[in-house]
């Protein structure tokens, strides 16, 4: 492999020009300087990494790339030809392609029909539509890129759904591919399953840009990488001669732990005893068809699962928030006392006043008002208590003060309660919600997807603090569709798919690829005990000390 | 009840379908395209007053057609630009329209014709006549499908079959054309057309604007071909019924004729039967009357089934990062 994108300075070869250049890029919004100065070399038919933490401008300037914002300075070059890319048809026309992380595909139209949306060749449909069909037909053979072109969209797996894009934009004959966080929807084999297409893409000639924040992607399929920081391009080298770790200083600018340091646990009596929970959703659909599990106190219940298969539905009843119109039935036992499921006892007030704290899956429209300033954000759920009231009023002075202890033991910054919740980075929103939950020191504390949307430093930081609550004696419920931070953080792993447990395993004794299956609903066939809604014992492997992690 | 009358019934039916029919595909358009449109109401009352007074001072009932056109298209337009391209709410753009056309026609009307608000009696030459379709006298004596021809599908003015018409050349340009696609789209998800690099704006304007002419062959049939001038209200709410048939025929063209063809039923039957006697009650008039808008609120209050609307809809397009 060469190494020409290492070096600085200097023209390009004009011989072997890159697919894409970038000199002296700069982008503003308003004060906010989004990119700065970026130079960027992507050599023709190599898979190129871009890295960085969330706003660290990686999205901005691929989105200058393909026509969607003008950049203030500096110049673009593809296939070694200056390029003013004004608009997304100009990029097209360029060869460049894209598969943006929310899909912009028509969710009723047909597999078909949004291929050829935007590039029909005239003005009747048919044609178009039967030229495509033959199209789609050689790329299915030539890249692995099956799906039914008959098909509507909304009856596709996210997977498929992602593939419908790669298709799209090879229909328009991409010779550049840029991904946008894509493998952040798929299950394991589905990511190696796109892998394999972009690798087969790749040894088509084509380039492909891989937009990430998972550090072993990076790893497995790249073949250089550039490293963001703060709008800024702080490093770009060959992704052979790096490592995870240096990746990660870079990214985050300070040495960062990967991996989540804690002790074996010391599990207790069980604080949270599930059976049999089943839940119809108003639609009739079953989303949760007999669930059963078990939490101790000291002890992390790792959640695994594609997203969509009744973690969220799991949550929300815990938490006491049902969907309206579910059918809820089991049972669910707290400290050995029954709580209420579906009476006037199973609000979330209730539960959190039995002890039950709650991390949401959506911390914007469910753990936090997003207008409203963080001091207040921190006594939302517990608005109730004693200390911040006086008589009939609030005391908007204790709940300040409380808000500014909470916020400087989670260092989240800036550290002003007055400051909207909306103007906090997703890292920053994300502690004041822990801060909020872990503060009231819960019996049990249930995580959903505690750093979806966050940067490394404060993954970093929030793991350690959901680690020092289980080491406190506490039970801890984390659901959450990042296979590295459950295998991390969790004492135990069930999966979840389609509303069952499919089976449960140590993190220590098992790896991506079966916990994979598993996600995929391939039936784990040692742990009938699983399916017949008992949880299984686990006594005799807790006496097994294990490896750190 | 005989077939004379039934077939009577039925023709008046059609006559008063028209204009909910030719507003119905207005608002299929605009709202495939992701605006919401509840301004049919407003468009259809200035075309009809446009329409109108066009076609008294020139005594032509096509370049009244033309006038109906651009006054409902004006409108439009205001429609595009505030819930378009200044990204305004499009329910309150809507509803703007509304009143400045209701307040509008009435003062213009009052300035121009000092009539209270109506314009002038239009005469021959001024109004749509009734076209006879070849051999309907001959055929009239033919027993059963004399009439139906005769005097059900023969004898409408020019807007009536213009607004049939439109149905299966609506559907085609849905389902069949590019333009259909990406207007479709566009109600969907503007941002699978904008990646695609096709003008979500251009395309919504081009939407509304085939509202406004359709809006406009609208308000021209109420005051030049179902009624011989302008009546200040006298669109009566068919804007707000229309939207009903629109959600009824879940923003299907076919659909939409037999949602309106119900409401014009309805309307004909109230017209014939003003005191519909049941034997045990007589049912009074003024609910005779009602039965549409009662219809209505059926309808908008979801007990005909679940209606999905264009997933866009009511949503201006903002290019996200």
């Amino acid at each position: 492999m060469a190494a020409a994108a290492q070096q600085t300075g200097g023209r390009p070869d004009t011989a072997a020009p890159y697919a894409i250049e970038l000199r002296g890029i700069s982008k503003a919004f308003g004060p906010v300087q989004a990119n700065k100065d970026i130079d960027l070399r992507v050599r023709k038919g190599t898979i190129h990494g871009i890295i960085g933490e969330n706003g660290a401008g990686k999205s901005t300037l691929m989105s200058i790339l393909y026509g969607f914002y003008k950049p203030d300075r500096g110049e673009i070059l593809v296939n070694g030809q200056p390029i003013t890319i004004a608009d997304s048809q100009t990029a097209i026309r360029a060869g460049i392609g894209m598969v943006f992380q929310h899909f912009k595909l028509v969710q009723n139209f047909t597999v078909l029909e949004n291929i050829i949306l935007g590039a029909e060749d005239g003005g009747l449909l048919r044609p178009s539509l039967t030229k495509a069909r033959g199209v789609l037909k050689q790329l299915a053979q030539e890249y692995q890129l099956n799906v039914d072109p008959d098909e509507t969209i909304d009856e596709l797996s996210v997977g498929h759904q992602q593939r419908v894009e790669i298709l799209k934009a090879l229909y328009r004959q991409a010779d550049i591919l840029i991904l946008d966080e894509p493998t952040g929807v798929l299950t394991p084999a589905e990511a190696d399953h796109l892998f394999r297409i972009l690798e087969g893409l790749k040894a088509e000639g084509k380039t492909i840009i891989l937009i990430t924040h998972k550090l072993r992607e990076i790893m497995e399929i790249t073949d250089s990488v550039s490293v963001m920081r703060r709008g800024q391009m702080v490093a770009s080298v060959e992704t052979d001669r790096t490592s995870p770790e240096e990746l990660a200083e870079l990214m985050v600018g300070r040495k960062v732990l990967l991996n989540v340091e804690k002790a074996p646990p010391q599990p207790g009596a069980p604080v949270l005893e599930v059976r049999n929970l089943k839940l119809v959703d108003d639609e009739g659909v079953e989303r949760l068809r007999g669930v059963s599990f078990d939490i101790r106190a000291g002890e992390i219940l790792g959640i695994a699962g594609v997203s969509g298969n009744g973690q969220t539905q799991l949550l929300e009843l815990l938490g006491g928030f049902p969907e309206k119109g579910a059918k809820v039935s089991g049972s669910i036992r707290m400290n050995g006392q029954e709580l209420d499921l579906t009476g006037t006892k199973s609000d979330a007030a209730t539960r959190r006043a039995r002890g039950i704290g709650h991390v949401p899956e959506d911390r914007q429209s469910e753990g936090l008002i997003m207008d409203f300033a963080a001091w207040e954000n921190v006594a939302f759920g517990y608005h109730r208590a004693p200390e911040y009231n006086r008589g009939l009023l609030m005391d908007n002075a204790a709940i300040r003060q409380d808000a500014e202890r909470k916020m400087e033991h989670f260092d989240v910054r800036p550290r002003n309660p007055n400051l909207a919740a909306r103007n906090f980075s997703g890292g920053n929103q994300q502690k004041i919600v822990v801060a909020r939950e872990i503060e009231r020191n819960p019996d049990l504390l249930l995580v959903g997807q505690p750093t979806r949307g966050v940067d490394i430093g404060a993954i970093e930081f929030i793991h350690k603090r959901i680690v020092e609550l289980r080491d406190a004696g506490k039970a801890v419920l984390l659901v959450s569709v990042e296979l590295d931070e459950i295998l991390s953080l969790s004492d135990r792993v069930a999966v979840i798919f389609d509303g069952r447990i499919m089976g449960e395993r140590l993190p220590d004794q098992t790896t991506t690829g079966e916990l994979g299956l598993l996600m995929a609903g391939v039936t784990d066939t040692e742990h009938h005990d699983v399916e017949d809604g008992i949880p299984p014992a686990h006594a005799h492997v807790d006496e097994q000390p294990k490896e750190p992690r | 009840m005989d077939f004379a009358t039934i077939i009577q019934i039925l023709d008046s039916a059609v006559r008063l379908m028209t204009p909910l029919l030719l507003a119905c595909l207005a608002g299929l358009y605009s709202e495939r395209s992701g605006v919401f449109d509840i301004g049919l109401e407003g468009k259809m009352l200035m075309a009809a007053f446009t329409s109108a007074s066009v076609a008294f001072v020139t005594g032509s009932a096509w370049l009244g057609l033309l006038a109906g056109i651009a006054g409902s298209m004006a409108l439009s337009l205001i429609h595009g630009l505030a819930s378009i391209t200044f990204r305004g709410n499009q329910l309150i753009s809507g509803v703007a329209i509304n009143f400045l056309a209701s307040g509008m026609t009435v003062l213009l009307g009052i300035k121009i014709f000092g009539l209270g608000g109506r314009t002038p009696a239009l005469t021959d030459g001024g109004r749509f006549n009734e076209v006879t379709l070849p051999f309907a006298d001959a055929l009239r004596d033919v027993p059963f499908l004399g009439p139906i021809y005769s005097e059900l599908i023969s004898g409408h003015t020019i807007l009536v079959y213009v607004a049939f018409a439109l149905v299966p050349l609506t559907w085609w340009v849905l389902f069949r054309t590019r333009f259909g696609l990406r207007l479709r789209a566009v109600g969907e998800n503007p941002a699978s057309v904008d990646t695609a690099g096709v003008s979500v704006t251009r395309l919504r304007f081009a939407a509304i604007a085939l509202a406004g002419i359709l809006c406009g062959l609208a308000g021209a049939y109420l005051a030049t071909g179902l009624s011989a001038g302008f009546v200040k209200e006298m669109t009566a709410g068919r804007g707000f019924i229309a939207l009903a048939a629109l959600i009824f025929a879940k923003w299907r063209p076919w659909s939409a004729l037999f949602a309106t063809f119900l409401f014009g039923l309805l309307e004909a039957i109230a017209n014939r039967y003003p005191n519909l006697d049941l034997g045990i009650v007589t049912v009074p008039s003024m609910f005779m009357n009602a039965l549409p808008y009662i219809l209505t609120v059926i309808i908008l209050a979801g007990f005909v089934g679940r209606a999905i609307p264009p997933r866009a809809g009511g949503e201006p397009y903002v290019k996200e990062r």
